[in-house]
């Protein structure tokens, strides 16, 4: 799509784009391109010379038994994550469409921890499960559970999910009640009349509908569980215990500030950067087919 | 709707009740626990019933920077200054050089603009989190570490809001234009006294989407400002967490939490209508 009427002239064009591209080559380009660049050298334990080693930062990483680890660990939260989100987004979506007063209520009431950031999400529910204070694990150790998760991983883990999903359910759930509220209700009504009970129409009829959606919001959701749960990982665990909630960005922080270990660091960003752009052609191209129908 | 069932009505309610509670159950104890003081902290279970030194915490963690024997910070004002200076910034930046790159992109013809598109399209592509070691390196170059201007500007550049901008520009009339050229106009005039007027509801709503962008963000202030005169409230709140036994004027702890969450919840809550239509359009 192009406009047909325009104004004349190159350079006033050329000076209003400057600033974005001047900060894009500073800060975006000119960093992607030297993790690139990083990742093919292997500097010495001292930093006093880097070798050349072509794709070996690479093939070390993945052999190396740790980062795979990683990896799986970062699939596994980022499904429960967004799947947990998800649902729960919709399940609270779905009831707040069938009200005919009050939905907007529940929409204020639901959509503000948008606001919160994931670090203090996880300074919250860290407080409620500390060892020694927490409210959760005091009740717990009455029912005789010892909860701990700076000792158990699994623990751990729950709770990174925990957090993460609750900071997330009101993103899905806007997203959701939109997608509800512009369905058709004729559509909805004709299945009522003909018999079909409210479970029946859900599945058979507002899902479908809703995948367009639903698929968009999925790889939304990933993206949030791979980057930007860092801090919600930094308060809570800082990747423990023994690195069973160390996502891949957290690996790439803590390998790269923590033990300076650069080749292996800017080789696991040039690993995200192909995630991350393999998951946004992925959206584009959906966006490509929503204009398109 | 379609059903009228008395019974269906309640649990329609029920179920979003249980919702709602979920999601303030971890707020609302935080909040009582910013108001009790640190005995009924540290001896569990928490009261589930605000306290009565909620003047005191507040007092302390915004002015003192805790109590005394807990180890002291900055005063969270400082912080909360920091923050604001930040998402402003980011959030000012952002919207301002995206309206000049999406004006220059649709209304002009010149040499490279689809490779600028693009340029700026990918850009899209790469969260901080990504490129964080190098791009440390380029403000550290740039003398940049522990200043406002190193905060900003990393995090300004990024191709959502001069998307959102050329598609709104996009769907202006071009007698718009027209009208404008033939009454003489030259084309700042038209961005300045007709573009940016009637984009006012899509800034409002980037607006909000940007602040709690900025205000929220992490990574990158972590690393940026090892000055405690520059930590935002998000890192400071962090580093009070106690790791392992280590003992914490709790109250003031969670006091700084709820300063750290009110200002993005007010903007929220304030501008919900413009909040809405920010997340609906800005992250497709």
């Amino acid at each position: 799509m192009e406009k047909r009427v325009i104004f004349k002239g190159w350079w006033l064009p050329a000076l209003l784009v400057a600033p974005q591209l001047i900060i894009s080559f500073l800060f975006f380009f000119y960093p992607s391109g030297q993790a690139l660049w990083n990742s093919l050298f292997l500097p010495d334990p001292f930093g006093l010379k880097t070798e050349f080693v072509g794709l070996d930062n690479f093939k070390f990483l993945l052999t190396d038994p740790y980062y795979l680890e990683s990896f799986k660990t970062t699939i596994f939260f980022s499904t429960a994550v967004s799947f947990f989100s998800m649902a729960i987004g919709l399940y609270l979506a779905a009831l707040a469409d069938r009200l005919i007063k009050g939905a907007g209520v529940y929409q204020t009431l639901l959509i503000w921890p948008y606001a919160i950031a994931p670090a203090i999400a996880g300074v919250l529910w860290l407080f409620l499960f500390n060892g020694n204070i927490g409210l959760v694990s005091y009740y717990l150790k009455g029912l005789g559970y010892e909860w701990n998760h700076t000792l158990n991983g699994d623990e751990a883990m729950f709770l990174v999910i925990l957090a993460s999903t609750w900071g997330r359910i009101s993103y899905n759930f806007l997203f959701f009640l939109a997608g509800l509220q512009a369905i058709p209700k004729s559509v909805i009504e004709a299945a009522a009349i003909d018999g079909a009970s409210f479970w029946k129409r859900f599945f058979t009829i507002v899902i479908p509908l809703l995948s367009p959606i639903t698929f968009f919001l999925l790889v939304v959701n990933i993206v949030y569980a791979f980057f930007d749960t860092f801090g919600v990982i930094h308060t809570i665990t800082s990747g423990g215990p023994e690195q069973s909630t160390t996502i891949l960005v957290y690996k790439v922080f803590s390998d790269g500030f923590v033990s300076q270990d650069l080749g292996s660091s800017a080789a696991q960003s040039v690993i995200l950067l192909l995630v991350v752009g393999v998951l946004t052609v992925v959206q584009f191209k959906y966006i490509e087919r929503k204009v398109h129908y | 709707m379609v059903e009228k069932k008395k019974s269906g009505y309640w649990l329609t309610h029920a179920g979003l009740i249980i919702g709602v509670l979920f999601i303030f159950f971890p707020v609302w104890l935080t909040f009582v626990a910013s108001t009790v003081n640190q005995e009924e902290i540290i001896n569990p279970p928490l009261p589930l019933w605000p306290g009565t030194e909620i003047f005191e915490n507040y007092y302390h963690a915004l002015f003192k920077g805790g109590r005394e024997g807990y180890g002291s910070n900055e005063p969270v004002i400082n912080m909360l200054i920091n923050s604001s200076i930040m998402a402003l910034g980011i959030t000012i930046g952002k919207i301002a050089i995206s309206l000049l790159s999406a004006f220059a992109i649709v209304y002009f013809r010149f040499p490279f603009r689809k490779t600028c598109f693009w340029l700026i399209f990918m850009t899209l592509m790469l969260p901080v989190e990504v490129r964080i070691v190098p791009t440390y390196e380029v403000v550290a170059n740039l003398n940049l570490l522990n200043s406002y201007t190193g905060l900003i500007f990393p995090l300004i550049a990024s191709a959502t809001a001069t998307f959102l901008f050329r598609q709104f520009f996009m769907t202006i009339p071009d007698e718009m234009v027209e009208a404008a050229r033939m009454d003489g106009c030259s084309p700042m005039r038209f961005f300045k006294d007709i573009l940016i007027p009637i984009s006012k509801t899509n800034i409002a709503a980037l607006f909000v989407i940007l602040f709690i962008y900025g205000w929220n963000q992490y990574l990158w202030p972590l690393l940026m400002t090892t000055d405690p005169d520059m930590k935002t409230i998000v890192i400071a709140l962090d580093a009070m967490i106690p790791a392992g036994d280590d003992f914490a004027h709790w109250p003031t702890v969670m006091a700084t939490a709820m300063l750290a969450m009110l200002p993005p919840i007010a903007v929220v809550i304030g501008m919900q209508k413009f909040f809405v239509k920010g997340l609906l359009e800005s992250d497709k």
